[in-house]
């Protein structure tokens, strides 16, 4: 029952994504109501899903790598919709939609929605932790999109090809400034989300805490080497979109070995 | 009696710019009283003169051309240029004028404005009435979804223009941006013009001419600097206009790398409209520097209006669709006028229009 409320929502974010692919056919790329209603309407139906699994399992759902993925996928509907139109981003979502469809379509058709084999205790640190990491993670996904808007943007400046997108694409300073944001935002509740793992009571994998602590030093690492190392916009903005793939990537494999029965 | 709506004039597509001169009349003081209608308007802009109006019966070219000739030349002289609407033929040249799509420049808005404004004059002398009202009112209307809905007044088509708009794309707001103008032509003028109307208030004007620099900064409202301390300021500026004489380039990559490295974070916009180029080419390649040459300015100007005049179809359906919906209008309220009842009155008590409001 409750991924019906799921496949509602991906049918949603494919229309805003369809949507727009029409539009760039048409030579015509605008940022419009419709998408941000399909966006807001997944959304809603995201939330319901992870409200009706969550009553079932009494817990927040984070219990498998399927919840994990949705977890995420809303978590990155939730930025969008908090700072994306504050920033003037409206064409994010335009982006973020794609993103948000991909990951739902994987763990939607992926084998990856199974009970989990150890006996999970309620346990609110744990909670707290895995839902920080988790929206930390939205934050660094927005930060990733913006960073591909940026280069693109770049691009077309610096190549003197405009397409029609590039009407539509913010300035590249509001870009930046929008990038640094998130990165801020992510840093810190991954930093909460980093420092609460250590208040959970449980054995902590070697591994785990590795590569959580790797992800955080990567990303204190660009946030710092700005001014360190003189980075420009242009090597943060790929950065970020270096930095997520790899974050993902980490967390993929963070829950994939954990899941597996020792 | 039917009432009779139509429209007569002349624009560049029928007429040379003598012609247009010869019939260019902008008041339209008694014009119902002189034409005989029950309702007059006088659209009168440098491309197009026409008398949009209603009568109870048909009124002649060659009448209309009397009342607009402002010169000592016989009125018949560039009679052919006239073209005439009627009905919804008139309907929608109205809507496509109020659209740019009739403009010389493709989508331009500015004849928008004309338009309100030669409604807001007919309101206010009572030559517009109840079906005139109605008219521009759909105009205008038209005007603002066509705008909404496709492209057709995106992207800058003049090279000053250009300029602005990448410079909106690379810095967003430009109040508190920092403009060096290198050499004072007048496309540096015009460009640096176009940069204070965006709001940029830190514009510095250097010349080899100290003397010309300073009329210059006087001129668009910033500052002369010495020509000497031009490198220097390029630590300081995002904007640098360069339109001098030199033969050589005066910026190269050489000079420009180590002013850089101390700027990472800031991008730096270079437009060169000077011939021989002032700024090596290969300076684009550096990080954060986006360097626009006269034919790139001009390219993407061709672009955007070639953008527009494919967005024309776009715009030419969302007008039918209106077109056809003041048709019924029209014909009903003709059936009504027929059986002896009025046009409503009531809707020309509206407020003035605002001109600015889009």
């Amino acid at each position: 029952m409750d991924r019906l409320f799921l496949v509602a929502s991906t049918l949603c974010f494919s229309f805003a994504v369809l949507r727009t692919a029409l539009l760039i056919r048409g030579g015509v790329f605008r940022p419009g109501r419709s998408n941000f209603v399909a966006i807001a309407s997944g959304f809603a139906l995201q939330t319901a899903f992870l409200w009706v699994r969550g009553n079932a399992l009494g817990r927040c759902p984070l219990t498998n790598l399927f919840e994990v993925f949705i977890f995420m996928a809303w978590s990155v509907a939730l930025i969008y919709m908090a700072v994306g139109p504050a920033y003037r981003l409206s064409l994010m979502g335009a982006f973020t939609a794609p993103l948000v469809l991909l990951i739902q379509v994987y763990a939607l058709l992926a084998p990856i929605d199974r009970p989990s084999p150890a006996k999970i205790v309620v346990n609110p640190w744990l909670e707290f932790h895995a839902s920080m990491s988790i929206v930390a993670y939205g934050a660094f996904a927005l930060a990733c999109v913006a960073g591909l808007m940026y280069l693109l943007q770049e691009r077309q400046l610096k190549t003197h090809q405009l397409h029609s997108v590039f009407h539509h694409l913010p300035p590249l300073t509001d870009l930046f400034a929008a990038i640094t944001r998130l990165l801020w935002l992510g840093f810190g509740l991954y930093t909460a989300g980093l420092i609460s793992g250590f208040f959970t009571g449980q054995p902590l994998p070697r591994l785990k805490i590795a590569c959580a602590i790797a992800v955080w030093l990567f990303y204190g690492a660009l946030l710092q080497g700005r001014h360190l190392f003189r980075l420009t916009p242009k090597h943060v903005a790929a950065l970020c979109v270096v930095a997520f793939s790899a974050a993902v990537s980490v967390l993929w494999a963070i829950t994939f070995v954990s899941q597996r029965p020792t | 009696m039917p009432m009779n709506l139509f429209c007569v004039g002349l624009s560049h597509h029928t007429a040379n710019v003598e012609t247009r001169e010869r019939y260019a009349r902008t008041d339209n003081e008694a014009l119902c009283e002189t034409l005989g209608c029950t309702e007059a308007l006088l659209l009168s802009t440098c491309n197009r003169v026409e008398v949009y109006g209603v009568a109870e019966r048909a009124i002649e070219n060659a009448r209309l051309a009397q009342y607009l000739t402002v010169s000592n030349s016989a009125a018949s002289e560039g009679l052919d240029a006239f073209y005439r609407y009627e009905s919804e033929a008139c309907v929608q040249h109205l809507f496509r004028v109020a659209c740019g799509l009739d403009s010389m420049v493709v989508g331009e808005t500015e004849v928008l404005g004309q338009t309100k404004q030669a409604y807001e004059t007919a309101r206010r002398l009572g030559g517009a009435g109840p079906l005139l009202h109605r008219l521009f009112q759909g105009a205008f209307r038209v005007a603002k979804q066509v705008r909404t809905y496709t492209d057709i007044t995106r992207g800058a088509v003049s090279i000053g223009s250009v300029a602005v708009d990448l410079a909106g794309k690379i810095f967003g707001e430009l109040t508190r941006r920092k403009v060096l103008v290198l050499g004072a032509g007048e496309t540096s003028e015009r460009t640096a013009r176009a940069l204070m109307s965006r709001g940029v208030t830190d514009l510095r004007v250097t010349n080899r001419s100290r003397e010309r620099a300073e009329r210059l900064a006087a001129l668009v409202g910033g500052r002369a600097v010495p020509f000497t301390a031009w490198e220097n300021e390029c630590r300081e500026i995002d904007i640098l206009i360069s339109s001098t004489a030199a033969e050589e380039p005066l910026l190269t990559r050489e000079k420009l790398a180590p002013v850089l490295r101390e700027r990472w974070e800031r991008p730096l916009f270079i437009i060169d409209i000077a011939v021989p180029r002032d700024v090596a080419p290969d300076v684009n390649e550096l990080e954060g520097v986006f360097l626009y040459d006269i034919d790139s300015l001009q390219s993407i100007a061709e672009q955007s209006l070639a953008l527009r005049r494919q967005q024309v179809a776009a715009g030419e359906q969302i007008i039918a669709t209106h077109v056809a919906e003041f048709g019924r209008w029209l014909r009903r309220e003709e059936g009504s006028s027929r059986r002896g009842s009025n046009v409503g009155p009531a809707v020309i008590a509206e407020p003035p229009l605002r001109i600015s409001e889009s």
